[in-house]
């Protein structure tokens, strides 16, 4: 299944219905919505943390937490 | 302050400018308090509404949601369910970002549904044009049923809209909810939790439930039906989930009506600058080299602030003991008062400017961006990439640091902060490594050009920063704390920082460090000077029998006054101190006389240098450094024949300073930021223990 943390850095993805409960209330609350566009915008050097764009929110996330988040991957390609 | 005053709550997402908008309507008129109970500093201000109505406005912490995370955001819910009408606000004023509207407007309508008159003024308008956003205004005021200004707090522009609508939504005084949570999730949930009090709306009530927090004026009987709803946390938890989609929805369907963005204008520099301050190597060698051009630049700048402060208190000092009647309260004035507060008043040059950096790197944005670099680091050592901030405050003072680390979500990682901050080389540890260093370590040049006195200095910042992350290390893997580690971060745009924010900005910090440690640093002065210049009853005698020991030496007035003040120190109570501990640090190479200044270095660690020029009976108004240091590289140790301040007593020393836990004021804070005493004793004790035992093998291995 893929999440955010299969993502690579450019690539736009769309969170799925299913990982309603897995988000957390706060990442929710900053747009994290289930259906939203989400876009990888950087890896940190250590690949930990990541640094998204959903909802036209710029946010830093944990691996751990990208890891509970899954996504359907576009075909469309970011331009 | 008058009954009419209108109380504003000014409250918005962090990032959204709400403080250039607090400052545009307060201007000077601020103070800051406490909130009953907690620590977070409470932003007040005055602001001119029109020639007759005057409004009272609170700056509240920034926050994405009236759903609190961290200490901080927690105080945003417990001021909105006040229901105190002397502390209840009367209108709710929210800021909100005009690029990332969406978003801001979630809390937006989180704070409607309390039924609290609210103005709503987006923010940046400035940059609309740019952005290629276009906002139907009146349609947006309909839709959400409110009052909506577009300021651009940063140019000054709308603030005076800002204040009309305040003016108009208190007299209108309607407050009807956005969304009301309940139709829609399950109706006969939310009915029966309405039907418990008719005294707090719908949206109250839930937010007592999910977030257990009453206010004073709910009964037992209300309270214990509330408890009964938080019974089942699974649905709880779902029902929070639904009620945030459920507002986005809502917001969405007003948003698609009145507010467009046309993308292909929406481009920035914030691609280019993240490619450059994220980059897996230049981000770091850039975060380096600027921490090396802030420390260079403090001290560059802070050095002639820091001698017209010293030499201005050495001189009202000596004015009042030559103006003022002789006794016991000129001797307090002049010896304790005095010194203690200029003692506080010196840090504030190296304070300021620090804080004057840390803002600008906040203002700017790029702070997020070393949090984010940072974190995996950090995180190893049981921190979080947010710990950057409290550790670079620390080498400022470690009290403004601990109160930094409040914005750290996760108590683990922010008490773990806060235990090894003090580890890092704070500005009153600089005046006593700065004498140690010029008497042990020559001054010469390394490879033609490496001064070795800097390399030494240097390394003993390195040292205090290494430390702190093994310390970090050590508690990260015995500390069985079990919190939700959460982590987010917003990246917010690039942006140049605002003269005005920067300068309250660090008004605030450098005032929380002088209130702070001031008061703790000033009582300690003046208990110090008791204990210095009183003894047991054979202490009188002390003058007399200096001035007859010493007759047929020919000392002239002044050499005898000093001579006479160095053997009253010896044998006041802080000399029989020193010489009590004294078989205790002899091993760390240490006679009574540092002794007695380890103790006085309990008020503040740079008193150091200033107990031992009177016991080396330096004159007084003469404690520049250059005769201390002289007095000290003559001192002999009377066992050894050599010289006192020898190579490994002064390294041992160096080494005791940038481990132990010396400052009180810092002691006292951690005990009001972790609200008990276990942790700051674990600090002294902890801390001490290392210093004794790093001492003791750094002296025992050089000698």
């Amino acid at each position: 299944m893929n999440t955010i943390a299969s993502l690579h850095k450019g690539e736009i993805g769309y969170i799925s219905e299913e990982s309603l409960d897995f988000i957390p209330l706060k990442l929710l609350e900053m747009g994290c919505l289930p259906g939203a566009e989400v876009e990888l915008v950087q890896i940190a050097p250590l690949k930990d943390p990541l640094y998204i764009c959903v909802n036209g929110s710029h946010l830093a996330i944990r691996k751990e937490t990208a890891l509970q988040i899954q996504i359907l991957k576009s075909e469309i390609l970011h331009v | 302050m008058s009954k009419n005053d209108i109380k504003v709550a000014l409250i918005g997402n962090p990032n959204t400018g709400k403080t250039s908008l607090f400052n545009q309507l307060t201007g000077l008129n601020q103070k800051v308090g406490n909130y009953p109970g907690v620590t977070v500093d409470k932003k007040l201000g005055v602001s001119k509404l029109s020639s007759t109505q005057n409004a009272i406005i609170t700056d509240l912490p920034g926050t994405y949601s009236i759903n609190p995370t961290s200490i901080d955001e927690s105080i945003v819910l417990k001021t909105l369910l006040k229901k105190d009408i002397k502390e209840s606000p009367d209108v709710i004023l929210v800021v909100a970002d005009v690029e990332n509207l969406k978003r801001n407007l979630l809390l937006f309508s989180q704070i409607k549904d309390l039924e609290i008159p609210t103005v709503l003024a987006i923010n940046m308008v400035d940059q609309m044009n740019r952005k290629g956003i276009t906002i139907d205004l009146s349609l947006l005021k309909k839709e959400l049923n409110t009052e909506v200004v577009l300021i651009s707090a940063r140019k000054n522009e709308g603030i005076k809209d800002v204040k009309a609508a305040i003016i108009r939504c208190h007299v209108a005084a309607k407050a009807s909810p956005l969304c009301g949570i309940n139709n829609q999730i399950d109706p006969d949930y939310f009915t029966k939790l309405k039907e418990i009090s008719p005294n707090y709306s719908l949206y109250e009530l839930w937010l007592m439930v999910t977030q257990n927090n009453y206010p004073e004026t709910v009964t037992k009987e209300e309270k214990e039906k509330l408890l009964a709803f938080k019974k089942d946390v699974s649905k709880l938890k779902k029902y929070q989930h639904k009620e945030t989609i459920y507002r986005y929805q809502e917001i969405n369907k007003i948003l698609k009506k009145t507010y467009i963005v046309d993308k292909s204008k929406a481009k920035d520099l914030r691609g280019n600058l993240d490619r450059v301050f994220t980059h897996k190597i230049f981000g770091y060698v850039f975060f380096v080299f600027l921490l090396l051009a802030i420390f260079q630049s403090i001290f560059d700048w802070a050095t002639l602030p820091m001698d017209l402060i010293d030499g201005t208190f050495a001189e009202i000092s000596d004015f009042a003991k030559s103006n003022l009647p002789a006794g016991v309260l000129t001797d307090l004035l002049s010896e304790g008062i005095i010194p203690g507060i200029g003692g506080v008043l010196i840090f504030i040059p190296q304070i300021a400017i620090l804080f004057l950096f840390i803002a600008i790197l906040e203002e700017t944005g790029y702070m997020s961006r070393v949090v984010f670099l940072m974190d995996k680091i950090m995180r190893r050592f049981g921190m979080n990439g947010k710990s950057v901030i409290p550790l670079i405050s620390g080498t400022a003072c470690a009290i403004p640091a601990i109160m930094a680390t409040r914005t750290i979500a996760s108590w683990k990682e922010r008490l773990i902060t806060i235990l090894v901050t003090p580890f890092t080389t704070c500005s009153a540890r600089l005046p006593v490594y700065a004498i140690l260093i010029s008497l042990i370590i020559p001054d010469i040049k390394i490879f033609g050009f490496l001064n070795l006195q800097g390399l030494v200095l240097l390394s003993l910042y390195a040292l205090g920063f290494a430390t702190a992350i093994i310390a970090a290390y050590i508690l990260h893997k015995t500390l069985k704390i079990k919190t939700k580690s959460f982590f987010v971060v917003e990246m917010p745009n690039y942006k140049l920082p605002s003269v005005k924010n920067v300068f309250f900005e660090v008004v605030e910090k450098t005032k929380s460090f002088v209130l702070e440690a001031g008061k703790i640093i000033l009582a300690l002065s003046v208990i110090l000077w008791f204990l210095a210049s009183n003894g047991p009853a054979s202490f009188d005698n002390v003058e007399k029998n200096t001035i007859e020991n010493t007759a047929n030496q020919n000392f002239s007035e002044k050499e005898l006054q000093q001579k006479i003040a160095s053997i009253k120190l010896e044998n006041s109570y802080i000399g029989i101190l020193g010489k009590t501990i004294e078989p205790v640090i002899r091993p760390l190479g240490y006679d009574w006389k540092i002794g007695i200044a380890l103790i006085t270095s309990l008020a503040a660690r740079e008193v150091f240098v200033g107990t031992l020029s009177t016991i080396y009976s330096v004159a007084s108004g003469d404690e520049n450094t250059a005769t201390i240091k002289q007095k000290m590289a003559s001192e002999i140790n009377p066992d050894t024949g050599k010289k006192r301040f020898n190579f490994p007593v002064g390294m041992s020393l160096m080494v005791f300073y940038a481990f132990a836990m010396q400052c009180m004021a810092t002691l006292a804070i951690v005990k009001r930021e972790t609200k008990t005493w276990k942790w700051p004793l674990i600090q002294l004790f902890g801390m001490g223990l290392l210093a004794y035992i790093a001492s003791f093998i750094t002296y025992q291995i050089l000698s």
